[in-house]
């Protein structure tokens, strides 16, 4: 009895053990959105992501081995790779909303790493770290390796321990050897599944190309809620679709282009990637579109239900070749409009193979894209290459709707900016003369700057970091923050090889903290979430890259070397020579002695005597007799050797000259 | 117009161009006033980051001493409304130039009567009494207000004249004998800018054997039969006899002033870094050459472009140039350590890291002090028209190269490198004067004896 009571147990274990197992095996979802943008383009996301739970340990089969070595080997607890072509339009394809803000990266390369080790082996770490993704990814983030490169910013991010380091190289270019290694960590790699529509040339064409890869690891420190790695790889881009079928122009009214996977990539999809969990299509319509519709649709069709129209894929503004398994609305406070989210699965689509979804529109639409409230820019004052200024300015966007924090403290309302900015050691940021401006006129940093961190840039060693906190009143229309510099001068060495370029300050962060944005959308069953939501769910604030700055610096000649240091040398022994010479003279003596010589003047040559006598100094002293005798001696023995070194000479140039 | 006259019109002309709006002449940021040892800007900055409770030498600003920093610091940040900025660092630099003259003149005027009395024993009053005999003090006092160097470099803000005003206190304390003003002087200007240092050397012989004079040996074969005994006692004591009381005293002022300003030095920087980061990032910044951003000295145009490898030689070299100097010049102009003096700051001022003309305004207004002696001077006009050529072309050739972008920094350079020449011809020639002088005294001497 108790045998089969044990057999029963250990065959329930089992049974547990096996669901277990299916709760926590690896997973790979791929996701792809599409939003079209406000000036005509149309926004691409794709999205991968790679699931590793803790329980596996090393034994896995989609996880790429490189990056689980790397979790392991560096200890990392966040990670965030991306690299940039072009910058994001805050303006107009939005600055206000989960995608800009995770979408929009500086230019070039930009890394930061969370680290779980002791605090004095982070950089070392660090350094490791950037040679291996360096190697990884084709890239030059070896550069970022120099203390003068990176930095520990403080407030900026959420895991402020001192264990993080953020480093960018703004003039990295990045190109197709940059997304091969980034497409081999996937398990179809662009064989199969979403990442087949990525055509080089039509990628490469687009306006802004931004490749990413955050890793989060929960192995190292209690953080969320899965353990274990998860690796998300995104890659964003804003194509300009170039198929411009059935539009009229006419002066007032604009159709959208209509466009299709296929124009906009010149390829299709043939079908999921067969490792993949799940891979979903989505197509955004945004808030300020979707009232847009709204108010045409209320125009044209007042009669029938609004509802059932504007969640409908085929409606009188626009039609999408496919039908979409799910229509989501977007679950909003009551100032903003819903977005509409319609949900295709490539899987589920099998009458459509290959999946080739096409957007067109039937009226022309115009609308606007939230933008943060305060819109930031970054630029250079003063000319010469002696010094200058960094002007930071914030012009308010005067967003309608807008919904200032009011402090409980203070009885006047403030706008809460933080700005996170990095120069290079070459630019000498004198921090004393910081100005801020408020609405045009001078104002004392005291009443504004709630907090200020500056750690200053030290030659050759590590770069100025500044971190500030302003609070600016809510009321604000602009706000400018200008910083003096004097411009370094480098060795030779220091110059990259196109010096007369410029040297590039990256972009600065300017982020508002009290406005934080989210897209909800409610899905049926929250088991199966898809991580591309489950992202755009999580409430993160407002926060936007300035502009890269090309900052030219003076240089010196790069030819010169060596004729700077023999005429810096002549210079130094005219100095050593002359003043010894002076001060080794004794004038009386020699106009005794030339007094003597002219007396006695029996020579054969006077002349030469002299000259010997002024090259031997006072320590020759004339024999008083036999003078004659000596001297044409010496002079004989004096031409014998100037002979001989003469032919020692003629000799040399004869044979090797 | 007489002395007085002259030297208030000097201030007032500091006043009217301190006053005068800053972005037009800009002068507190030119290459050749400002050196990033002297540049008040980056002594404001430094008192930023001391306010804001971090290492005033955190950072690659502020390389002075911290002393320094918490006198004028202060200043730095008080605006008066109306006024520009620094107005009250700007006056503090007024009151120093004016203290600096007089106290040239003060030097001049015991040198005068110091010299007068000595060749009177040597019974070549005749040199003194002629109606060429110039005085010396109040002309000295004249060129060093008058000369634009100083007005430009009082008025550019930048610390200099307090450099200046220090290394001229050193030699009137030791002109005048009183050895703790000038272990003060001499410890203070020391600690400031690092190349006052070498001045201990004129220093002992001027409190030793006292002010100038002709070479000692004349005096002995002057009154060779004569014993000590027949010379009045002040008379030996001053000519021929090295006062070793007056050595130890200032060995024992400067051992206490010394550890009164390392005290305070550690004092100040405690918090951060302690000494060893003060001491790293004054000294070891001006010995090091860290900083190549172009001035009047050739070292930074060198440091720029030689090879990383030989960077430490030639650093040995450049310093050792200086000291190498030292000993054969004391050998050689010992009897005159005034003299003396001016030409180790000359020499100094020639090879230091970061010169400017700040340094060249203290050694000229020195020069002056041995008009009478230098009168014989060879490449007078020749030196003259090069240091106005210079001072003009230098600003021009920086303009093209920094501004424009026309020009080349070897333009620039070039002019530095007729500078370094200029100079090192004025030392030389000066030299080869005063020994000439010498020669001529004892050829007197011989032929009235």
């Amino acid at each position: 009895m108790a045998l089969i009571l044990r057999f029963v147990l250990v065959l329930i274990a089992l049974c547990l053990a096996t669901s277990e197992e299916v709760n926590n095996k690896e997973e790979f979802t791929e996701e792809l959105l599409l939003k079209p943008l406000s000036d005509r383009k149309v926004l691409s996301q794709f999205h991968f992501r790679h699931m590793l739970p803790d329980e596996l340990g090393s034994h896995h089969s989609l996880f790429p081995k490189a990056i689980f070595q790397l979790v392991q080997k560096f200890r990392l607890r966040e990670l965030e790779l991306s690299f940039t072509q072009g910058r994001w339009n805050y303006e107009r394809w939005g600055g206000y909303d989960p995608l800009s803000s995770s979408n929009a990266k500086p230019p070039g390369v930009e890394l930061w790493a969370v680290f779980d080790v002791p605090q004095h082996e982070v950089d070392a770490s660090w350094k490791n770290l950037t040679h291996t993704l360096s190697g990884l990814f084709c890239a030059s983030i070896n550069f970022l390796e120099s203390s003068t490169a990176y930095s520990a910013p403080e407030w900026g991010s959420q895991q402020s321990s001192g264990k993080l380091r953020y480093g960018a190289l703004p003039r990295e270019a990045v190109c197709t050897e940059n997304l091969t290694p980034w497409l081999k960590l996937l398990p179809c790699r662009d064989k199969a599944g979403l990442a087949a529509l990525m055509d080089r040339p039509s990628i490469y064409r687009g306006y802004y190309h931004s490749q990413r890869l955050h890793l989060t690891s929960s192995k190292f420190g209690a953080l969320g809620s899965t353990r274990g790695i998860v690796l998300d790889q995104t890659l964003s881009l804003v194509l300009q679709p170039n198929k411009e079928t059935g539009t009229t122009f006419s002066s007032s009214s604009v159709y959208q282009p209509d466009w299709s996977m296929s124009t906009l990539y010149g390829r299709e999809v043939g079908g999921k990637c067969v490792l993949a969990e799940s891979s979903t299509v989505y197509v955004l319509l945004e808030g300020g579109l979707v009232s847009t519709l709204k108010g045409s649709w209320r125009k044209e069709v007042d009669e029938v239900d609004n509802l059932v129209i504007e969640n409908s894929w085929s409606n009188p503004n626009f039609e999408l070749s496919i039908p979409p398994n799910k229509v989501i609305e977007e679950e909003t406070t009551l100032h903003k409009n819903p977005s509409i989210l319609y949900v295709y699965s490539v899987e589920d689509s099998e009458a459509f193979r290959p999946f080739d979804l096409e957007f067109r529109w039937k009226i022309p639409v115009v609308w606007s894209s939230p933008k943060a409230p305060l819109t930031s820019s970054r630029f250079l004052t003063g000319s010469g290459n002696e010094r200058g200024a960094i002007a930071i300015s914030l012009q308010s966007s005067k967003r309608k709707g807008f919904v200032p924090t009011v402090d409980v403290n203070e009885e006047r309302c403030g706008l809460r900016v933080d700005i996170f900015q990095v120069v290079p050691w070459y630019v000498k940021v004198y921090y004393h003369t910081t100005q801020l401006y408020v609405d045009e006129q001078p104002q004392s940093l005291g009443d504004f700057v709630e907090k200020m961190r500056v750690s200053p840039s030290e030659d050759k060693v590590s770069p100025g970091v500044m971190e500030m906190i302003l609070r600016l009143p809510c009321a604000v229309k602009s706000a400018a923050l200008t910083i003096d510099f004097d411009k370094g001068f480098l060795h030779i060495d220091e110059y990259p090889p196109d010096a007369n370029q410029g040297f590039d300050i990256p972009s600065a962060i300017v982020s508002f903290p009290d406005f934080q944005t989210r897209l909800d959308f409610l899905v049926g069953n929250s088991s199966k979430k898809s991580p591309m939501l489950s992202k755009l769910q999580e409430s993160r604030h407002i926060q936007s890259y300035t502009e890269v700055l090309l900052v030219p610096l003076t240089t010196p000649d790069f030819s010169m070397p060596y004729n700077v240091i023999t005429i810096t040398c002549t210079v130094f022994a005219l100095y050593f020579g002359s003043l010894l010479n002076a001060l080794r003279r004794r004038v009386a003596e020699e106009e005794r002695r030339q007094r003597e010589i002219a007396a006695k003047k029996t020579g054969s040559f006077p002349l030469l005597s002299k000259f010997k006598a002024k090259l031997r100094g006072q320590s020759w002293e004339p024999p008083p007799t036999e003078s004659s005798t000596s001297s044409s001696i010496m002079n004989k023995k004096l031409i014998m050797k100037v002979i001989l070194v003469a032919a020692i000479a003629a000799g040399w140039q004869y044979y090797y000259g | 117009m007489g002395l007085w006259q002259w030297t208030w019109a000097s201030i007032l002309l500091r006043l009217i161009l301190i006053y005068f709006p800053h972005n037009v002449l800009n002068l507190s940021s030119r290459p050749e006033l400002s050196t990033p040892l002297t540049s008040l800007r980056r002594l404001a900055e430094g008192y930023w980051l001391k306010q804001s409770s971090i290492s005033p030498y955190a950072g690659s600003m502020y390389h002075g001493s911290p002393i320094l920093l918490s006198l004028l610091g202060p200043l730095t940040v008080i605006r008066i409304e109306g006024l520009p900025a620094h107005i009250l660092c700007s006056l503090v630099f007024v009151i120093a130039d004016l203290a600096s003259a007089m106290l040239i003149r003060a030097i001049g005027n015991i040198l005068n009567v110091a010299y007068s009395r000595k060749l009177n024993t040597l019974k070549l009053g005749k040199l003194v009494d002629s109606p060429d005999f110039l005085p010396a003090g109040d002309i000295a006092a004249l060129v060093y207000l008058w000369n634009p160097f100083t007005i430009v470099t009082c008025v550019g803000s930048s610390t200099s004249p307090i450099e200046n005003f220090l290394i001229l206190l050193t030699l009137y304390g030791a002109c005048k004998r009183l050895p703790p003003l000038a272990a003060f002087g001499w410890v203070v200007s020391s600690h400031v800018a690092l190349y006052p240092a070498i001045l201990i050397i004129p220093v002992i012989l001027l409190l030793g054997y006292g002010p100038d004079s002709p070479p000692r040996k004349l005096f002995f074969q002057r009154n060779p039969t004569r014993t000590v005994d027949d010379i009045p006692f002040e008379q030996s004591a001053h000519s021929s006899y090295f006062s070793w009381t007056s050595i130890v005293l200032f060995f024992f002022w400067v051992s206490v002033f010394a550890s009164c300003v390392l005290f305070l030095c550690g004092l100040s920087v405690k918090e951060y870094g302690g000494l060893h980061e003060m001491i790293q990032r004054t000294y070891g910044f001006m010995l090091t050459v860290e900083d190549l951003s172009p001035n009047i000295g050739v070292l930074w145009y060198f440091f720029a472009e030689v090879f990383d490898f030989f960077r430490d030689f030639f650093l040995i070299v450049f310093h050792v140039n200086i000291l190498f100097m030292l000993l054969p010049l004391a050998i050689r102009l010992n009897h005159r350590p005034c003299f003396l003096a001016f030409v180790y700051i000359a020499i100094s001022s020639i090879l230091k890291s970061y010169p400017s003309v700040g340094d060249s305004a203290l050694y000229l207004g020195l020069l002056s002090l041995f008009v009478n002696e230098l009168a014989d001077m060879q490449f007078s006009f020749f030196l003259f028209s090069g240091y106005v050529g210079v001072s003009l072309l230098s600003p021009i050739m920086h303009n093209l190269w920094i501004w424009r972008g026309t020009g080349n920094a070897n333009f620039y350079f070039a002019t530095a490198m007729a500078y370094a020449c200029f100079q090192i011809v004025l030392v030389v020639e000066s030299v080869n004067a005063i020994l000439n002088h010498d020669r001529k005294i004892r050829k007197l001497c011989t032929t009235t004896n």
